[in-house]
């Protein structure tokens, strides 16, 4: 069972997802009633491409091997960026069953229908405690066993299976891919020194005898450039050698420990409002078909500024708990 | 500063226009991507090659599609439609109280390393309609889109909340291992289990204000549906 597992790796599943991509990719040009079939099939299989792609890699090999690799990915990127500025990608036709149809079934299946959604929480658990399966991997095999499990239970036509993972992609729409092409700039950002020069300008402008501004600049320091990098561990780095060594832990010798944890959760205040941060605010506001694409940054606007000032304060205080 | 430092930051300066302006994210990402790397010298193909790099090397983060093909034969049958029968059930069900009891959950699962949350695996499916039928049972008439949308965006944060201030709880979590090693690269030693405990106020905290705000969104929605035409 053991050696069954372990057999499957992040690679299989990211095949697994690419073609679940490109069957979608292959309904959308078939799709009459969308009216961009093309350019939305077209976007769904560069997009199971770039998973495929990755499978062809090995970090490890010689750069000039992956080389061609990378830039027919980076190629595809902007194809598909093309595609969405256009507005060539849209949703279609899924046969979806009506309103009516749906309070059947819910009287039909009950609480049954939870299972296939609550396996996948259930695998992960299992797999990490019994097989210390890595949560991503328990993932992935989880949403495959939750797969199985629902048409098991409901047995729906097979072109309607794919129809339905199809309906949700489209919904979510080309935001899916905003995750990684920011990650991609973060990169870009990281190899032109924009931390640097950031954390100079920061630390150019805080008094160098004040306790509290060192605090202050350090954790509105995360998250800024959080906000900026859409990542807080991107920033921690930065910040932290930049802003936080230097000042806050050597001159005024506060806990490091206490300082650390507290400027990674400033870091996640800048995460909660910005759009840069897509997987946590940009994708759920296309995943929950919200009206307002911004709306979930603006649910999270308040407690996120009140979080910062809490920060601040305890990051001055426990900052000098030894 | 010269200059040519402050140039680097180009890039930054695109995207916050470029978002302001609201053309589309891709394009802004793009543009301020490829500027930024022009400005450190890089060559068009060499840009190519770190977009398709990093975008290959962070798969992981897209991994939900594999989530999408089950939560879409749920809804098929009825799933949203059975949170929504569950929750009218229970008359004291209110969306601030849907939600805070999810943030409960998320955040103390996660502080043990236990991951049972995620837009796709539990806020659409589940949260959210339950969410959006709390609030539509006590409403005589259909509740107005602009206020769906804004109890999504609740539903939405308390997934992010949630997760965000609990993660660092649990010492083998991946911020505070890189907490540690950050530190550690600068010869300072610290233990996984100070950043977790230092963690814990702050987590607390962050609870407090959620459900106090999430508490006064309900008195919001109570407005609300009084305005409708009245409450049931």
């Amino acid at each position: 069972m053991k050696a069954l597992l372990s057999a499957i790796t992040l690679e299989h599943l990211y095949l697994s997802a690419g073609i679940v991509l490109r069957i979608c990719a292959i309904q959308s040009v078939a799709d009459k009633k969308n009216p961009h079939r093309i350019g939305t099939g077209l976007f769904w299989l560069l997009f199971g491409l770039t998973f495929l792609t990755g499978n062809f890699i090995d970090p490890k090999a010689d750069p000039a091997i992956n080389r061609p690799y990378y830039i027919a990915a980076g190629s595809m990127v902007v194809a598909m960026t093309a595609i969405a500025c256009l507005k060539k990608i849209s949703v279609g036709f899924y046969n979806e069953s009506t309103k009516t149809q749906k309070l059947e079934y819910r009287a039909r299946f009950g609480n049954a229908i939870f299972i296939p959604l609550l396996i996948i929480p259930i695998v992960i658990f299992s797999l990490s405690i019994a097989f210390k399966i890595n949560a991503l991997i328990g993932l992935g095999i989880g949403a495959v066993i939750g797969f199985i499990i629902a048409i098991c239970m409901t047995r729906p036509k097979a072109v309607q299976m794919s129809n339905e993972g199809r309906r949700v992609i489209d919904a979510i729409g080309w935001a899916i891919i905003l995750s990684q092409f920011l990650a991609a700039l973060g990169f870009l950002f990281n190899k032109a020194g924009v931390g640097e020069v950031i954390a100079v300008l920061v630390s150019s402008v805080i008094p160098e005898n004040s306790y509290l501004m060192s605090v202050v600049a350090y954790a509105l320091g995360m998250m800024i450039f959080t906000m900026i990098m859409g990542n807080a561990f991107a920033a921690f780095a930065v910040i932290t050698t930049g802003i936080g060594i230097p000042l806050v832990i050597n001159l005024f010798g506060a806990n490091p420990a206490a300082v650390g944890a507290l400027a990674m959760v400033a870091g996640y205040c800048g995460t909660l409002i910005t759009p840069m941060a897509a997987n946590f605010n940009v994708v759920p506001a296309a995943l929950l078909e919200m009206k307002d694409k911004n709306g979930v940054i603006k649910a999270q606007l308040p407690m996120a500024l009140i979080m910062i000032i809490v920060n601040i304060i305890f990051m001055y205080i426990f900052g000098m708990i030894k | 500063m010269e200059v040519s430092e402050l140039l680097r930051l180009s890039g930054v300066v695109i995207v916050v226009l470029g978002l302001l302006f609201k053309f589309n994210p891709l394009l802004v990402v793009l543009v301020a991507g490829v500027t930024t790397g022009l400005v450190s010298h890089l060559s068009l193909v060499e840009i190519l090659e770190a977009i398709g790099n990093a975008f290959v090397s962070n798969r992981a983060m897209s991994m939900l599609v594999l989530t999408l093909p089950v939560i879409g034969i749920c809804e098929r049958y009825g799933l949203r439609e059975q949170a929504e029968h569950v929750i009218k059930k229970i008359a004291a069900a209110t969306t601030g109280r849907v939600i805070s009891l999810y943030i409960l959950i998320r955040q103390a699962t996660v502080a043990v390393g236990l991951i049972i949350g995620g837009h796709p695996a539990m806020v659409r499916p589940l949260i959210s309609p339950m969410a959006e039928a709390a609030a539509a049972a006590k409403s005589i008439k259909e509740l107005p889109p602009s206020l769906v949308d804004k109890i999504r965006g609740m539903a939405a944060s308390s997934e992010n909340l949630g997760n965000f201030f609990g993660q660092n709880i649990f010492p083998a979590a991946g911020g505070v291992i890189y907490i540690v090693s950050t530190m550690s690269n600068a010869g300072i030693v610290i233990e996984p289990i100070d950043v977790a405990l230092w963690s814990i106020p702050t987590g607390i905290a962050a609870l407090i204000v959620a459900v106090a705000r999430y508490m006064v969104f309900d008195k919001q929605i109570s407005r609300e549906i009084e305005k409708l035409g009245g409450a049931k």
